[in-house]
């Protein structure tokens, strides 16, 4: 039995080393003064110089974290409205279906959500660029923000609005003093997680970006097809630390999350902590 | 507050899904009936027809078959190894942390690893394999895939493996099943949602791989993502980008119900 155990951690041990592999090797040539991905010559800070001069670039970050800060708020929004209407619809097929709608632009082909998006939006007359990228960010994160708010909503129970209307509280109160803190971590969640979709999207915004706007990931892919430069890993490794304080942010936030519900659950079942 | 406007607050909810859902499905299909020229016509689909996208329709598939085949092979024991482990949520984040790295950085790296000079081509000819061009055919295309792909067939299979009850694998062994049997009798069977859900994770953004195709893959692979990109924004053919998007559309309605994804989703 330890002899299987060890040969699984061995094997864990294979899938994490190739894991991050790539993203060491970006790491440790963002380094390199040789110029290339090969051949390790000296040690320098010259490309991460050369991405805090690149004004360009600098502007294309700004401008993914604009979209991706943008329009995660405004989906999550329309999420928690989506949430609650579907959680309103009693009629078990009502209900399905439009869940089914909801979960379209998750399922689909991120090259077909692009494509059709690239018609609606030459056909509604808006130009190609900063309001397409944001509305189509918007669009494909509302599901993923109604399908990590729904449950929780699921969860409450219905007691509790019916207590707070006989305590007289009038339908808004009831919305913001009651539902929404209620579901507010699952709020949060569906936030980062649509704020993870919009800065990693690539396809979508590859068909909706026009000429003049840009934005990383849609960058990266120019320059990688142009040939190496170091900036691009340079660029990459402060990505990736961002990244993990990002990650590291949103595993606190989760697990205290955890940590609520499962207090309130034990509550719920009237145990003692 | 009255009657008529206790629904007004859902209006922008559903607005999102016509707007969104709805309309752009229809636009393709509307779409497909135009020729570059802008007449009506029937032609793409005639033309969707002829051996040049029925093959590339085949090959997508197939690639997407085997990408999400490896990503299985890979996740599943990998899956199985992190319940395994204490900290097994640590564990778990540190598997999902590539995916938060962006696509096209990682691979962009395997460029360079992959490259002439790259570390696997010196490793090769330090054990005298010699040097090997790697990069650009379809063994890296499915590599760098498998690879961006695996977190997501991790997670499912790790949470349905999760979901077990550990009493009934303590059952199987009572009743005197070795542990492979166990394995194959009783825990894959219970981790089938799983397998499901992590699959459809795979298999339908594989089919979209354009950006891999091009950049590890040096146009070698073509698949029908690649042929909807190419025509939207090389060649501007909408109306055959259209019809193919369309196929893609139809082909997944069909293919869904048979991988039973969207329940994943709406559990």
């Amino acid at each position: 039995m330890t002899d299987k155990n060890r040969l699984g951690k061995v094997y864990l041990f294979i899938v994490f080393v190739v894991l991050y592999a790539p993203i060491f090797y970006l790491m440790y040539y963002s380094f390199n003064s040789g110029g290339n991905m090969h051949g390790f010559e000296g040690f320098t800070l010259e490309w991460y110089s050369e991405v805090f001069h690149d004004t360009r670039l600098i502007i294309i970050v700004i401008n993914t974290l604009v979209i991706a800060l943008l329009s995660s708020a405004i989906a999550t929004i329309i999420g928690i409205v989506g949430a609650l209407a579907i959680d309103r619809i009693r009629r078990k097929r009502v209900k399905n279906t439009i869940l089914s709608l909801n979960n379209v632009l998750i399922v689909s082909p991120d090259v077909i959500i692009g494509a059709s998006f690239l018609i609606l939006f030459t056909i509604a007359g808006i130009r190609l660029g900063f309001a397409s990228v944001l509305l189509s960010h918007i669009a494909f994160s509302v599901p993923i923000a109604v399908l990590m708010i729904l449950p929780r909503l699921q969860e409450m129970s219905p007691t509790l609005v019916d207590a707070a209307r006989d305590l007289g509280a009038s339908r808004r109160d009831v919305l913001m003093k009651v539902i929404l803190p209620f579901i507010s971590p699952a709020i949060l969640s569906g936030f980062f997680m649509a704020l993870t979709y919009s800065l990693d999207d690539f396809a979508v915004t590859f068909f909706v970006t026009g000429s003049g706007y840009s934005t990383l990931s849609v960058e990266i892919y120019s320059r990688a097809r142009a040939g190496v430069s170091l900036s691009i890993n340079a660029l990459s490794t402060l990505i990736f630390l961002l990244t993990v304080i990002l990650v590291v942010g949103y595993y606190l936030v989760s697990r205290s999350s955890m940590r609520n519900r499962k207090k309130e659950r034990a509550a719920e079942l009237g145990v003692p902590e | 507050m009255s009657r008529s406007s206790r629904g007004l607050y859902l209006i922008p909810y559903y607005l999102w899904m016509v707007l969104f859902v709805a309309l752009p499905v229809v636009l393709v299909a509307y779409y497909s009936l135009f020729d570059i020229e802008g007449h009506f016509t029937l032609s793409n689909y005639a033309s969707f027809f002829t051996p040049v996208y029925m093959r590339m329709t085949l090959s997508s598939f197939w690639y997407a078959l085997l990408i999400t085949l490896f990503s299985l092979l890979v996740a599943y024991p990998a899956a199985y190894a992190l319940t395994r482990t204490k900290h097994k949520q640590l564990w778990l984040l540190l598997i999902i942390l590539p995916t938060w790295i962006n696509l096209l950085l990682k691979a962009y790296a395997f460029i360079g690893i992959f490259g002439t000079y790259g570390p696997v081509n010196s490793l090769f000819k330090a054990i005298g394999l010699g040097e090997h061009q790697i990069l650009f055919n379809d063994f890296s295309f499915v590599f760098v895939s498998v690879y961006i792909f695996i977190p997501f067939m991790i997670m499912p299979i790790f949470n349905a493996l999760e979901d077990i009850n550990p009493t009934l694998i303590a059952a199987s062994r009572d009743l005197g099943a070795s542990s492979f049997v166990t394995l194959r009798r009783v825990i894959f069977p219970l981790t089938l949602s799983g397998v499901r859900s992590g699959c459809m994770a795979v298999f339908i953004p594989a089919l979209s791989l354009f950006m891999l195709t091009r950049l590890i893959a040096g146009n070698k692979v073509i698949t029908l993502g690649t042929a909807i990109e190419q025509h939207f924004l090389v060649t501007q053919d909408w109306g055959m980008g259209s019809t193919v998007a369309v196929f893609l559309i139809l082909i997944m309605a069909v293919l869904m119900p048979v991988l039973g994804g969207g329940r994943e989703v709406r559990k």
